[in-house]
């Protein structure tokens, strides 16, 4: 057991609503990269955080041992002082800082509060050195690329004699030659005897450098396999991710699919601070009335920037592309126009684009379509009670009244909430974003019966969803998009999760290689 | 479960059906018992002086244009920004009114038609700014301040511009007297009379409509209590006016203001929109709403009404003077979140503002009538702005709906349960 520096035994972890962790265990040997691989959504950033101090001692159930030590991390700080530094997806950076000045942040040295900076840029010169890192300390951090930025980020952990390096999706924003540098790098610092865990959805880096691989799925520690030992490649990690019992999670379903209604093509969409990167290349699909047609698409993959874009521009600078409804091209300039035009685009992000936390249920099915409910210039809020009331009944959305605010709801009668208030815009196609995130199992599936209805009112629905089984339970087609380009249209038939999974991590050099 | 969504009929005590037909919390009316706290605490403290018929009338005229600030500033505020600018807008448009009448001899309704004009035009300047260029609204009217009253100075180099009699009456003016000699003043009770119809009229509308709907009506009982609670205040408030010289003319702007802003706010799709747009902009425009028309609108709005303060300031003070409008902003702003609004947006409403606004002119008032030295009246200013902001925020922490921003949209809906609370990651 001396070779174990942590142990993490039956965490289960509950946000109001959802059980994201459930009796995970996590072994950890000293000295070795172990990865963490599963789904989104399948509880690997909780547990990093719930070991990190993110989520304190009391908000989770279940023990850490750390060399040997039973911790009960109050804060972040805590795990740090432990020798416990996670380097989260978002970066922690400050742009406008210098990378001496953000790589001693809250570890700054002082001496009766007073830094000496030139020993602080001797000592930064000496970890950038260490991560093989050439840049003047005193650069500003927004000057220097991601892949840089990412080094920093390594290099302030090292700083704090880290013994314990935890990286989410660390190479998810690199390029080829910064991603091969970094994880040249993670080698080193194993070599050095630093433990790391890494959170990946790339596989073939997980293959090619971890020890360990851990896979959750679903909230629960599914399995723990030793790269080496046990001969492993990709297709058994995801065979790992993804086996789960499929039978009675979706309600049964005839699809009655008619005309053609959407077909978008040859669409391309930069990114809106980035005028160089495509965040969507090219990309071609449609839809028929009744079809209930899926996007699958890893994090970053362009999934939400190609709807957001279809949906009259509201994200990113369109390069390229066209829309044809019913057979006729449209050119959506906005959002208002676009549900003019029948689309309707259901966030997945509930809370921060999806309502306005302060309306109540009312206020907030209508938000989209005010026109329907205006007399004489006014909103009439008897019309706009019937249609809540309306709404209420049919999507069961569990309130009392319309009148309370969405905020008292759970995330389930949320969600119905967000897709009350675009059913009430009278949308053909609707497109919807991951509609089921931070949903229970029991409201999930009236969200699909909801969704099965709306296809057999004749309606077309693009489903993004980061579940997989959830695709192949509900979709009659799905499309897999990998670094902004789709790169196959599988039917519902001849879909399994393996096949998806491979398109959607299908990169840039496989796909020049399958072209060949 | 089905059955869980349909109505609750429990039959109710008859206060429960009452406290519920107030929004169903008392406790939400408790800036208007606050303020009616201080009334009464006014009057026994100067033996009967505070309402004295006089005192109320110069409560109305003397905070006339803060009022009708506030009204502007509360829409501005709901969208999710700030106006520092309208001291000096107000300044500039009383200023330019008077000049005009002054110097160039235009008839003063048609300088009160220019008036209005300059203040759109300002307030469209500043919202081109501020929707269009996406600079902060809190930087767009900082220099606007410095900007606008740069201009009112120019203009005035340093002197006063007196304003015609006839155009004083906005401010200090009342309704003539008519009819036969009641001891009161005939037009105002009149007026107090058809407001009641009025209410009446609405209430009875409203329940023939939720009839026509089928939907839940509140008691009869009920509706007649409500009625007769705010009939008696109205009557008592008309009939303290009557027996001095009536309704002052700014009260009448001011009454007819906050009845249309209220209508705007609350009934039409563009008040709709500015809550949508300070509560979550991003929502909004996701909702197809056009952000910067609203952003540019209630800047423009701002403007309007800031010239509206302005001239009702000028007519008062019978002169525009270089330091007029000075700190006007920090009155307006001081009542709108007395009133109820939230700072970040997406909360507030005209009438609690207006409730704000009097709360600090019966404070200004009364401990002048009181004979309470002026700083230190600032200081008690100061600490109640901070005390019933304080008291807002602590329970909407605690997860109540703001204590005042509901009290008057919440006259005919249920309080919200507290919010459930999600971490931040509880999807990740």
């Amino acid at each position: 057991m001396d070779n174990t520096i942590l142990s993490m035994k039956g965490i289960t972890k509950e946000f109001p609503g959802v059980k994201a962790l459930s009796n995970v265990s996590l072994n950890v040997r000293r000295g070795e990269i172990h990865a963490i691989c599963g789904e989104n959504g399948a509880g690997k950033s909780t547990l990093m955080k719930v070991l990190s101090g993110v989520h304190p001692i009391g908000t989770y159930e279940g023990q850490i041992i750390f060399e040997d030590q039973l911790c009960e991390f109050k804060g972040i700080r805590e795990s740090e002082r432990a020798g416990i530094v996670i380097i989260h997806q978002e970066l922690a950076l400050i742009p406008e800082l210098s990378i001496v000045e953000n790589l001693f942040l809250g570890n700054e040295g002082a001496r009766h509060g007073v830094i000496d900076w030139l020993a602080a840029t001797a000592r930064a010169n000496e970890l950038l050195a260490r991560v093989g890192l050439s840049e003047n300390p005193n650069t500003k951090i927004k000057n220097i690329s991601i892949g840089r930025q990412q080094l920093v980020e390594i290099a302030k952990a090292l700083a704090k004699s880290v013994k314990l390096l935890i990286l989410d999706e660390p190479t998810a924003a690199l390029n080829d030659a910064d991603s091969t540098h970094l994880l040249n790098l993670l080698d080193g610092l194993r070599h050095k005897g630093i433990t790391s865990i890494m959170i990946s959805h790339k596989l073939n880096e997980i293959e090619q450098i971890s020890d360990s691989i851990t896979i959750l799925r679903d909230g629960r520690s599914i399995e723990t396999l030793n790269v080496k030992a046990d001969g492993i490649n990709e297709d058994r990690i995801i065979k790992g991710m993804v086996g789960r019992d499929l039978n009675h999670r979706f309600p049964p379903h005839e699809p009655s699919v008619g005309e053609m209604l959407v077909e978008i093509k040859d669409w391309s969409v930069l990114h809106p601070a980035d005028s160089n990167r495509y965040v969507v290349h090219g990309a071609n699909l449609n839809i028929r009335r009744g079809e209930i047609v899926g996007l699958a698409g890893l994090m970053g993959a362009g999934r939400t920037e190609l709807a957001r874009s279809v949906f009259g521009q509201s994200y990113g600078r369109k390069t390229s592309g066209e829309l044809f409804k019913d057979g006729k091209a449209l050119n959506l300039k906005n959002v208002a126009q676009a549900i003019d035009a029948g689309l309707a685009y259901v966030t997945e992000d509930r809370k921060s684009l999806g309502l306005n936390l302060h309306d109540s249920i009312r206020v907030s099915i209508t938000a989209a379509s005010l026109k329907k409910i205006r007399r004489n210039g006014m909103v009439d809020e008897n019309l706009e009670t019937v249609a809540a009331n309306k709404y209420r009944k049919d999507l069961k959305i569990k309130t009392p009244s319309v009148e309370e605010g969405v905020s008292s709801l759970s995330g389930g009668n949320q969600q119905k909430v967000v897709l009350a208030k675009w059913m009430f815009t009278g949308p053909d196609l609707l497109i919807l974003d991951e509609p089921t995130r931070g949903i229970d199992v029991g409201a999930k599936y009236e969200i699909y019966e909801i969704i099965n209805r709306l296809a057999d009112s004749g309606r077309a629905v693009l489903f993004i969803s980061s579940e997989l089984p959830e695709l192949l339970g509900m979709c009659d087609r799905i499309y897999t998009l990998s670094e902004g380009v789709i790169t196959a249209e599988v039917p519902r038939e001849q879909a399994d999760q393996e096949i998806l999974m491979r398109y959607m991590t299908q990169g840039k050099k496989q796909r020049k290689a399958a072209q060949r | 479960m089905s059955q869980q969504t349909s109505e609750p009929e429990a039959p109710a005590s008859f206060v429960a059906q009452a406290r519920r037909a107030m929004g169903g919390n008392v406790r939400q009316y408790g800036m208007i018992f606050a303020l009616l706290m201080l009334v009464a605490l006014f009057q026994i403290l100067t033996d009967g002086l505070f309402l004295e018929p006089r005192n109320v009338t110069s409560l109305l005229v003397q905070n006339g244009y803060v009022l009708i600030l506030a009204i502007g500033m509360v829409m501005v505020i709901i969208a999710g920004h700030i106006d520092l600018s309208v001291g000096s807008v107000a300044a500039f448009v009383g200023a330019t009114v008077a000049i005009s009448m002054q110097r160039f001899d235009i008839p003063w309704p048609l300088a009160i038609v220019l008036g209005l004009v300059v203040g759109v035009i300002v307030g469209a300047w500043q919202g081109f700014w501020v929707a269009y260029v996406g600079i902060p609204a809190f930087i767009v009217t900082l220099a606007g301040m410095l900007l606008f009253r740069g201009l009112d100075l120019m203009m005035l180099n340093a002197s006063s511009v007196a304003v015609p009699d006839g155009y004083q009456v906005i401010a200090n003016g009342f309704i003539p007297d008519m009819g036969p000699n009641t001891g009161y003043h005939n037009p105002t009770l009149l007026l107090a009379i058809l407001l009641i119809v009025l209410l009446v009229v609405l209430e009875l509308r409203k329940r023939s409509e939720l009839r026509k709907h089928e939907m839940a009506l509140p008691p009869v009982s009920v509706s007649i209590l409500k009625l007769v609670l705010i009939s008696a205040g109205v009557l008592s408030f008309g009939l303290l006016l009557a027996s001095y010289k009536g309704v002052p003319v700014v009260g009448l702007i001011l009454g007819a203001l906050v009845a249309i802003y209220t209508f705007v706010t609350r009934k039409t799709v563009f008040g709709r929109h500015i809550y949508s747009v300070g509560g979550n902009s991003g929502a909004a425009r996701l909702s197809g709403v056009n952000t910067k028309r609203i952003d540019f609108m209630v800047m423009v709005n701002m403007g309007l009404l800031a010239g509206v303060a302005g001239m009702v300031f000028t007519a008062y003070l019978n002169a525009s003077n270089p330091k007029d409008g000075v700190n006007f902003e920090l009155d307006a702003i001081a009542a709108v979140f007395i009133g109820g609004a939230a700072v970040a947006g997406g909360i507030g409403t005209v009438s609690g503002s207006m409730v704000g606004g009097l709360v600090m002119g019966v404070l200004n008032l009364g401990l002048a009538n009181l004979s309470v030295d002026s700083n230190f009246i600032q200081i008690i200013k100061g600490m109640v702005l901070l005390l019933a902001v304080a008291f807002d925020v602590r329970s909407k922490i605690q997860g109540r709906p703001s204590f005042i921003g509901m009290m008057m949209s919440g006259m005919n809906r249920a309080p919200s349960k507290p919010p459930a609370v999600e971490p931040a990651g509880a999807e990740a």
